[in-house]
């Protein structure tokens, strides 16, 4: 999930004069939204549906995150960095991994905020924190973990909260257009992969009716820290993620999306990277 | 210690865990090979998957001569059931055709997936139920000879697409009760389908199941439905159901595992109510894809834990069983369970199905036999990419069967290796399946223990769909002594169904219940069976009879079975 908090704050433009009580409301600094809005629709559909494996176990998972992002933001950088994207990766680690075990939970998520700091290439990161441990952890330990699959509850109104408020989410950080391309691609290309499988248009599309395809797409694909920066790039990327997805569909990959992103988002980054002139080393 | 020429096993297995099973069926006399029903045609892309249930064990002694019987549903229409008589000999052999019980599938009537005895009208003969995707039947034993079909007089629904039923007196008034829980919902008959959305409208939080209904025995060979009256409304997907009581009421409790959602527990309330606390005991949290629901008191601590079996499939979806233990100090009004099945060691089965405990070593802890296996087609195909699919979709896509990808001949978690936990007693279960020898690979649904022998070890039965029924017959270390409890019941009902038993050895205790039903759609031998390991002598057994009537023996012999009546 998104480390969204930090490059969106500098999006936001500073208010010429002091606005009302209702528009301060409105304009809850963007680093905060993320955070509680993915806490709104943790509790939302727990309380309404009991997503969760466990109050426990996620809390497990938010607490290895912060933990983790603590400990090594202060050996790596001397500070304690701001918790709202530890956080953020803790809940979705909470929400998509799914064990009976609380073990997965804790490993999961160090695995998360440790990938940020060691995986790196000219100070960047290249993995979606919590879409690569999740991967990790598929391969890693798969007689022990699986992700969410079904559906929460059994009609559509969680769909819609989450989408209105996911909605909101990335209209905010400017990243909606990111959520558009992946939607819009998946309905095309459910189309062909129903002309090849010859299984029901419905039967292909089915997936991102679930609720974790909701997070995926609002909250993983749109992490500014590990997309590029073009906004045409950012489209085009996320185009090759459905493609690969698909690619991975057909050959009956159960997580297909999980490793799509987990192939092409850092390829796509390494070769921005790559692209960009290097800082002159500091002094 | 025996050896291993004179039991017929391993000496260095027998040696190490006590004893060994050994899959006896044909020599046994059995040939029973379950066959699945065909249904509408327009379910014909996942046919194998829609009728993946319906083979069923049950054991009884219908014509009480002392040795127990094993009744055995199919599933393709016109297809016979089976009663294979125990000969006493270590043979068997089917008279279901003789007595009436086998030819209950013809077509249009819908096909079993179960059966359960009980002795509704205390003429000292265990009288079926036999339930169906169709209609359910009920059979009065007429003396042990023949049996009679009495379901318009006991007023039984015309229709119900039933995975459980289990006998109980909830009122304790003296005459069996009877509980039946719908999988599909009642209004489909699935030979003739106007509509393909018949499918859960969730993976996990289905709520358009059949339907449940609780029969009040009103004596005479009459019934009354009163379900909803006693507060048993729930349309969620049942698959397995046992009565106990938990909570030390006096009255049976009642639990449900259910597929594609949470378990129920409905509390009894002094038999007029019953009052459903799933969220409140803790078991009605976390939704999974519940299979079965058995009891036992594993740790010795005279109260029982449930064990439901769920789905495991590697990195696809790890749901893991669950064994519910009561909290210490739980309170009495909603009972509170904490699931240890990860702890204990019996978390992860495969896609597991029937499930019992008994003391398959006589070491005086209860053990646990759990078959699994969904859809053994092709080995090298699997068809769970397709099921996880269609399981995260809306409800308007998942409850469409017409949205279901063709299942084409793949497994799905086929051809699994079942387990056999021993329990060591102190909090930890061994599997140990493959070196006793229970090495079968079938789709497993069905299992149920008996002593069939009369030598007071638990063999097993295992009902296979689309498989064999296998006889596990086991021998064990005869230096581990038993004792066993066959029971009457006088004022409580004659099968003495909810009777328990507290024996109580060597400082430890028991506690063992009669059951009307457990497992997945099984049952045991009534008579209940105690293992004690080395100790040489019993203090006392109490008995409290569903009456309410205590009654306490002090120092029973061991290795013998000891008839009971209910005093009056």
């Amino acid at each position: 999930m998104p480390d969204s908090a930090s490059a969106a704050v500098k999006s936001v433009p500073i208010a010429p004069k002091q606005p009302s009580a209702a528009a301060r409301f409105l304009s809850v600094d963007n680093r905060y939204l993320p955070p509680i809005l993915i806490t709104c629709i943790l509790l939302v559909s727990q309380l309404s549906y009991g997503v969760l494996e466990s109050f426990s176990r996620t809390a497990l998972a938010i607490a290895t995150a912060m933990l983790f992002e603590c400990v090594l933001g202060r050996v790596v950088y001397g500070k304690i960095p701001n918790l709202a994207s530890a956080y953020i990766t803790g809940i979705s680690v909470g929400i998509l991994l799914r064990s009976p075990a609380f073990w997965p939970y804790a490993l999961c998520s160090a695995i998360a905020i440790t990938s940020k700091y060691v995986i790196r290439w000219r100070g960047r990161h290249l993995w979606n924190p919590s879409n690569f441990a999740i991967s990790a952890m598929l391969l890693l330990a798969p007689e022990f973990v699986s992700t969410l699959m079904i559906q929460w509850g059994n009609n559509i109104w969680p769909m819609l909260v989450v989408w209105m408020l996911g909605v909101v989410i990335v209209y905010r950080v400017k990243r909606l257009h990111i959520t558009m391309t992946y939607v819009l691609s998946f309905i095309a290309l459910s189309a062909l992969r129903s002309m090849i499988t010859g299984h029901a248009f419905l039967a292909e599309v089915a997936p991102i009716t679930g609720p974790m395809y909701q997070l995926f797409i609002f909250f993983m694909i749109t992490d500014p820290k590990t997309t590029v920066k073009p906004r045409w790039a950012q489209c085009l990327v996320v185009f090759l993620v459905a493609v690969a997805e698909m690619i991975l569909r057909l050959a009956q990959n159960v997580h297909a999306p999980y490793y799509a992103l987990t192939i092409v988002g850092p390829a796509a980054m390494a070769i921005e990277i790559a692209r960009s002139p290097r800082k002159p080393a500091k002094a | 210690m025996a050896s291993a020429r004179a039991d017929g096993g391993n000496t260095a297995t027998f040696g190490r865990y006590g004893f060994h099973l050994d899959e006896s069926a044909k020599a046994s006399g059995i040939d029973f090979v379950h066959i699945e029903p065909t249904l509408d045609v327009k379910l014909e892309h996942i046919m194998t998957e829609v009728a993946s249930m319906g083979a069923a064990v049950s054991v009884v002694d219908f014509d009480r001569d002392g040795w127990q019987d094993i009744y055995v549903t199919n599933s393709r229409e016109g297809s016979h059931n089976a009663l294979y008589r125990n000969l006493g000999n270590g043979k068997f052999r089917d008279v279901a055709a003789e007595v009436g019980l086998a030819d209950v599938n013809q077509p249009g009537t819908g096909v079993s997936t179960g059966a359960v005895w009980g002795d509704y009208d205390n003429d000292g003969f265990e009288d079926v139920l036999i339930y169906k995707w169709g209609k359910p039947e009920l059979f009065h034993n007429d003396g042990g000879k023949h049996f009679t079909r009495v379901t318009e007089q006991a007023c039984l629904p015309n229709w119900v697409n039933a995975d459980t039923a289990i006998w109980f007196d909830y009122d304790n008034d003296g005459k069996l009760d009877l509980f039946l829980g719908g999988y599909y919902p009642e209004n489909l008959d699935l030979w003739h389908l106007k509509t393909t959305k018949i499918m859960p409208n969730s993976f996990e939080y289905a709520s358009n199941g059949g339907r449940k209904y609780l029969f009040h025995n009103l004596g005479g060979g009459r019934f009354e439905e009163v379900s909803h009256q006693l507060g048993i409304d729930s349309r969620r997907w049942a698959l397995a159901a046992v009565a106990a009581d938990f909570r030390g009421t006096g009255y049976p409790d009642l639990f449900i595992a259910n597929d594609y959602g949470v378990s129920e527990f409905f509390i009894n309330e002094g038999g007029k109510r019953f009052r459903e606390v799933g969220k409140e005991a803790g078991v009605g949290y976390a939704p999974k894809s519940g299979m079965n629901a058995s009891v036992g008191d594993i740790l010795n601590q005279g109260r029982f834990a449930i064990y439901v079996s769920n789905i495991s499939e590697d990195s696809v979806l790890v749901q893991g069983n669950n064994l519910w233990m009561p909290k210490d100090g739980a309170p009495t009004a909603t009972g509170a369970f904490v699931n240890i099945a990860n702890e204990m060691g019996v978390e992860m089965g495969g896609w597991s199905f029937g499930a019992q405990f008994g003391d398959l070593n006589n070491d005086g802890f209860l053990d646990l036999y759990l078959s699994n296996g969904f859809l053994s087609l092709d080995r090298d195909r699997s068809y769970w990419y397709d099921y996880s699919k269609i399981a995260g979709g809306n409800e308007a896509i998942i409850s469409d069967a017409a949205n279901w990808p063709p299942l084409k001949g793949r497994s799905l978690s086929g051809y699994q290796k079942k387990h056999v936990w021993v329990n060591d007693g102190v909090g930890e279960f061994t599997d140990v399946a493959q070196s006793v020898g229970v090495t079968d690979l079938y789709d497993g649904r069905s299992v149920a223990m008996a002593d069939f022998g009369n030598r007071g070890v638990l063999d097993v039965v295992v009902a296979n769909q689309k498989g064999p029924l296998l006889l596990y017959k086991n021998t064990v270390d005869p230096s581990n002594h038993w004792i066993e409890f066959e029971l009457e019941g006088q004022r409580s009902n004659r099968s003495a169904i909810g009777a328990q038993v507290r024996l109580f050895w060597n400082g430890a205790q028991q506690l063992q219940e009669v059951s009307g039903g457990s497992g997945f759609c099984a049952q045991n031998d009534r008579r209940l069976h105690f293992g004690l390991g080395k100790a040489s002598a019993a203090d006392r057994v109490e008995i409290r009879w569903p009456s309410g009537q205590k009654q306490t023996i002090q120092a029973p012999e061991l290795d013998r079975l000891h008839k009971i009546k209910e005093p009056i």
